[in-house]
């Protein structure tokens, strides 16, 4: 059979979970990271990475909109997917998916968001005209109370959202992380490391992708990126990826050194079909590059500009490495007989439901909505001054 | 209501064709079959299989099984002395149409039939979001396909390989242990193609069931026992390189 080398259980050949379920952790990744960069400024109080703040929420709710769609996209029976919220099965870690998400996306993610923004929503509900006038009209859900105690309320329950949503976004990605650690028939991903390695990647790639859009924003706006901030979430980044790199190495040392009945079988793909995606894209280009010049960028002195396309460079790498990690665990773990006597193929298609083009659409659609919050919520630090100042 | 006589000659036979499908739909009912009286399980006797494919010939008939998906299938193993743990399998096509000959002077060579093994504690129950997948109180590991979302969890979930997303119906389909039949008194579709008796339906709560003189006599192993499934396919004669 073309694809199949050795012996595939006959139910095997097939690989039921595609490229979307690949794009499902790493968009999910992308928001628990980028909440967490939020959260330094928040709760941690790291003013460097402030003027990132609102912009890494937008990023956050903008993936967390596209977050479901590749999983319903998936399913055989999409317009079942409500089934999850009124029968869940208690045993079933997907199960947990929707309340996980919806708690997320609304107890966290668009509380904090408007807590934060609120004082901006009144003044544009205010000073807008026509539609756009509405729209933030119902944004003030009917509060247009922006007294000096009141914002002093929206801060200081802004602030223990924010605490509540550090472990909330450790939930939202651990969680998912766990739905793949957690089935015992596939040992590729059957590991109580899984789920930490997922937070600790989703870290690493939702930091690169919000300093990668502030610097690129900032660059397209025409304004100076402020240093001082890139410098400090960059730093941030090194610290996470070296936490990361240890975690997927520790796993890697760990299966090495064991070698249990499924090593064979896990070797072989890494050395024949993962060795791209694994060892060239994750593991060299996507992790081992951008630490190095991480680390240049914290040892030696360089230039602002040389320190940008360091910066850039790295976080690109760094995002690909991720991407890359979600794809050898998702279509990884399905390149194997569970018999541990053969190896199939994924074929990507080109337009089907669940084939390229799709994964590019949904993979970009939360970039258009992240132009569409940047919009409507301005998160510019010298517009949050003028906003201010009114 | 006024219906002419004209109106009732058209209506009846449309009528007649209404109530067909109603009854087709309907499940026959097995009014003396009581689910608590019975935990069903499989004795699958690798020493009597000749690899004939009967019995999944037999399971794609009966349960309308779409091509290169399988609810039960026949692997051949080849066990070289050097290489006991890595066994060379073979199954082409499910071992539907059996298999190619082996020259007789040939080294270790044996059948082993696989079909979901019911497991007490099944991953794939475990895992299905919304319990669409589940224990039947006698034993049968069943799926409600109308309620099923087919997220395919279930087929990553179980160790043996035996679940498949239906190409046409896009939900998950596996062995049923032929629930339609068994619950009527009759043995499955596979049990009753296999020619030699590899195969044999056991109940575990009857007690006069040849099973339980079977598994006091034999040495009986399930596969991968390790995954601690609870898996009620029981296999005589199941050499150690089976996976």
């Amino acid at each position: 059979m073309s694809g199949v080398e050795g012996y595939m259980y006959p139910n095997e050949i097939t690989l039921y979970w595609s490229v979307l379920i690949v794009l499902y952790p790493f968009i999910t990744g992308l928001v628990a990271g980028a909440f967490i960069l939020a959260s330094l400024e928040r709760v941690f109080r790291v003013e460097a990475v402030k003027p990132t703040y609102r912009l890494a929420l937008l990023t956050a709710l903008a993936f967390l909109l596209v977050a479901p769609l590749p999983l319903v996209l998936h399913l055989g029976h999409p317009f079942r997917s409500p089934e999850m919220y009124f029968t869940p099965h208690d045993t079933s870690a997907m199960a947990m998916f929707g309340y996980v998400y919806l708690w997320y996306l609304m107890a966290v993610l668009v509380l904090e968001i408007w807590l934060d923004y609120r004082r901006d929503i009144v003044h544009l509900s205010q000073s807008s005209k026509g539609l756009l006038r509405l729209v933030y009209k119902v944004m003030t859900l009917g509060s247009s109370n922006i007294s000096e105690r009141s914002l002093a309320i929206d801060e200081r329950v802004g602030w223990i959202v924010t605490l509540v949503g550090i472990p909330s976004a450790f939930l939202l990605h651990g969680y998912v992380g766990f739905i793949f650690g957690s089935i015992k028939a596939n040992p590729w991903w059957s590991s109580p490391l899984i789920p930490v390695v997922f937070i600790f990647s989703a870290m690493v790639s939702g930091i690169a992708g919000v300093m990668l859009i502030y610097m690129a924003t900032t660059k397209m706006r025409g304004k100076k990126i402020d240093m001082r901030c890139v410098d400090t979430t960059a730093m941030y980044l090194f610290y996470i990826f070296i936490i990361d790199f240890s975690l997927e190495m520790l796993d890697l040392i760990h299966r090495i050194y064991e070698a249990d009945e499924s090593f064979r079988s896990l070797n072989f793909m890494a050395h024949t079909k993962l060795f791209f995606s694994q060892i060239v894209l994750q593991i060299c280009l996507g992790t081992l590059v951008p630490l190095i010049l991480l680390f240049v960028t914290q040892v030696v002195k360089l230039p602002e500009i040389v320190r940008k396309y360091m910066y850039v460079l790295s976080g690109c790498l760094a995002l690909i490495g991720v991407f890359a990690m979600r794809w050898n665990v998702v279509i990884g773990g399905q390149l194997f007989s569970k018999s541990f006597l053969g190896y199939t193929t994924y074929k990507m298609e080109l337009v089907t439901r669940e084939g390229f083009l799709a994964a590019l659409a949904l993979a970009l659609l939360p970039l258009l909505f992240l132009w569409i919050l940047v919009k409507l919520l301005p998160p510019w630090p010298e517009k949050t001054a003028s906003v201010a100042g009114d | 209501m006024n219906i002419s006589r004209r109106k009732m000659l058209i209506l009846l036979p449309a009528a007649a064709v209404a109530w067909e499908s109603v009854l087709a739909g309907t499940p026959e009912a097995s009014p003396n079959y009581k689910m608590s009286d019975h935990w069903w399980g499989m004795l699958i006797d690798i020493s009597k299989c000749i690899g004939c494919g009967n019995c999944v010939r037999a399971c794609q008939t009966e349960n309308d099984v779409p091509d290169g998906h399988f609810r039960t299938w026949v692997e051949r193993y080849h066990v070289d002395d050097l290489h006991l743990e890595n066994p060379t399998v073979i199954s082409p096509d499910g071992g539907k149409e059996g298999f190619p000959a082996v020259a007789e002077d040939a080294e270790k060579y044996f059948f082993v039939p696989k079909m979901c093994n019911h497991c007490a504690d099944s991953p794939c129950t475990q895992v299905c979001p919304v319990g669409a997948t589940f224990i039947s109180p006698d034993g049968v590991v069943l799926i409600d396909q109308k309620y099923c979302l087919g997220c395919a969890y279930c087929v990553q979930a179980c160790p043996y390989g035996c679940r498949y997303v239906h190409p046409e119906k896009h939900v998950a389909d596996k062995c049923t242990l032929c629930y339609h039949r068994i619950t009527k008194g009759l043995t499955t579709a596979c049990c009753e193609a296999c020619p030699t008796g590899s195969r044999q339906l056991a109940d575990l709560k009857n007690p006069n069931d040849p099973i339980h003189a079977f598994l006091k006599t034999h040495n009986v192993q399930v596969l991968k026992p390790q995954m601690a499934t609870g898996a009620k396919a029981f296999y005589n004669d199941l050499d150690g390189s089976v996976r």
